[in-house]
């Protein structure tokens, strides 16, 4: 359903996607992993719209958005919801004002309607009962949580995760790799985790790709990257750095 | 995203296309999109309740050293009596829109850039769009129509404060007759006065809250990046009153003596 043909992007002198091919098939999950500042946030951001390639192209359902405009992009964002790395909670909104935002926007929603699901989202991420705080009142795992919630509650049809996990205890990482694997199956969402966490990757992935230098160097199931020969690949998912890099 | 503009005329000229698209962008929500009432009530509480203090102390005071002196030149020619009808015309059509609009800048624009500002650099403007919701719909509209309801206000306000002011300062400070000031004032000042103060700050008000959110959501990166919006949006909006505030008045002069 998504798919993203020879995208380039340029920052600066700094060519950040050079020429990734990728293709995202209805209900999978996918994880996408590589090195931390090799493009993965700005890759995703690219597929919804975010950001426009300085070429290639995004085809969604088959219609190409990397230049559509912003209007015309809102209709295909909602079928896409995203937790970004940061999470990105709007600061001046109560946690639940954040979760609801898109409901209370739809305005089809009854108000009961609106705090019974905010409740339900909440629960989902185990942190039931914190509607009334502000995000800044709340530690940083908390608030990607919430990102999560407001992420997953108007029921997209494919949704982002940016490091769902990165910064939150092994328990609750744990829980929320369930949760992303429960959202994917019980709902049919096509699910696409960015993520470093090893264990989250075999947790939730049913096809990886690793993006290297710019490009999808490689992908497969999680269990053939673990054994993946690939010296790229292996040093990655066993996390060996470089000899070189070690030396001041 | 952009080309890097390799000098300042093509900087301007590239600022000043996306802030005309950013107007048209506007223009066109106002015209197909529904406006949110919460939001504009926030906003215009926001603007219009909180910026009192600085309206009324600016308006109170503009009046009276503008009383003081003009009666101080009038009273050596044995005009005291125009005195009060040089005040409220010039708080009318000149002093009361443009000073409230520079105050409303200081206080409105800059807060606006810096809000925007942050939420751009937190992703907030990313995450906005992600939730199916247009930036200028839902920040830009309700700020702009606040803005462009709440200067007008304010401006007949500190008008208001302003004549008030000097009236006390005038007859009980500096002895002047009431009644023929008063006549003299309401022979002077007529209904062109009035609605060119009033036409001017509605469009003072207009380009305090585009500025300001141009600022915001077009800002750089960082913490230095939204305190350089912030200024640039204060600095901006006061220098574009200033010089329209003068072709408003040629033009408006102009059109008004056809009424
Ligand atoms: N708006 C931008 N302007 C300039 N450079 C950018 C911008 N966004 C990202 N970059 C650069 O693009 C590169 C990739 O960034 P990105 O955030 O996608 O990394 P990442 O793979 O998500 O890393 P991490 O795992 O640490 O989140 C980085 O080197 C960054 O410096
Ligand atoms: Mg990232």
């Amino acid at each position: 359903m998504i798919k993203v043909r020879q995208l380039r992007k340029r920052f600066g002198d700094q060519q950040v996607l050079d020429g990734v091919d990728l293709t995202i098939e209805k209900g999978e999950s996918l994880v996408i992993i590589g090195r931390s500042g090799g493009g993965k946030s700005v890759l995703l951001k690219h597929i919804v719209g975010l950001t426009p390639p300085d070429s290639g192209q995004v085809l969604v359902d088959g219609q190409d958005i990397a230049h559509l405009n912003e209007r015309a992009l809102l209709a295909v964002r909602r079928k896409f919801g995203m937790l970004f790395q940061s999470a990105a909670l709007f600061d001046s909104l109560t946690v639940e004002e954040n979760i609801a935002f898109v409901l209370s926007r739809e305005r089809n929603h009854t108000p009961e309607e609106i705090s019974r699901r905010v409740a339900e989202a909440l629960e989902m991420v185990e942190m039931p009962g914190v509607q009334k705080k502000k995000p800044a009142e709340l530690s940083g795992g908390m608030r990607k949580r919430v990102g999560l919630a407001r992420a997953i509650i108007y029921r997209p049809e494919v949704v982002f995760y940016d490091e769902p996990t990165t910064g939150l205890d092994p328990v609750v990482s744990d829980s929320i790799d369930k949760l992303i694997v429960r959202v994917c199956e019980r709902l049919k969402v096509t699910t696409v985790v960015i993520t470093h966490d090893m264990r989250s990757m075999q947790a939730v992935g049913r096809r990886v790709a690793m993006l290297h230098h710019g490009r999808i160097y490689t992908s497969g199931t999680p269990v053939e990257l673990m054994a993946s020969a690939d010296p790229v690949v292996s040093r990655f998912v066993r996390g060996i750095s470089d000899e070189k890099e070690h030396t001041f | 995203m952009t080309e890097v503009p390799t000098n300042v005329i093509q900087r301007v000229l590239s600022g000043l296309g996306r802030f005309s698209l950013m107007v048209a962008e506007v223009l066109r929500s106002l015209t197909t999109q529904r406006l949110s009432g919460r939001d504009l009530v926030d906003q215009l509480h926001f603007i219009g309740v909180k910026s009192q203090m600085v309206v009324l102390v600016t308006g109170a005071f503009t009046g009276m050293v503008l009383c003081a002196q003009t009666y101080f030149q009038f009273h050596k020619v044995k005009m005291d009596t125009a005195t009060l009808a040089v005040v409220s015309v010039s708080m009318c059509g000149e002093l009361g829109p443009v000073l409230t609009a520079l105050m409303v800048a200081g206080r409105v624009g800059a807060s606006m850039a810096a809000q925007l500002g942050t939420m751009r650099v937190t992703e907030q403007i990313d995450a906005l769009r992600t939730l199916a919701t247009h930036p200028i719909d839902y920040l830009v509209v309700p700020r702009v129509v606040a803005t462009m309801i709440a200067v007008p206000l304010l401006t007949a306000e500190s008008i208001a404060v302003g004549i008030l002011a000097a009236y006390l300062v005038g007859v009980h400070l500096l002895q002047i007759d009431p009644g023929y000031s008063l006549v003299n004032m309401q022979r002077f000042t007529d209904h062109r006065d009035v609605l060119m103060g009033f036409i001017k700050s509605f469009i003072f008000g207009g380009i305090i809250a585009t500025t300001g959110c141009y600022k915001g959501i077009h800002c750089g990166q960082g913490a230095e990046g939204v305190g350089h919006a912030t200024t640039e949006a204060v600095v901006y909006a006061s220098i574009a009153i200033l010089i329209s505030n003068f072709f408003l008045t040629l033009l408006l002069t102009r059109l008004l003596a056809l009424i």
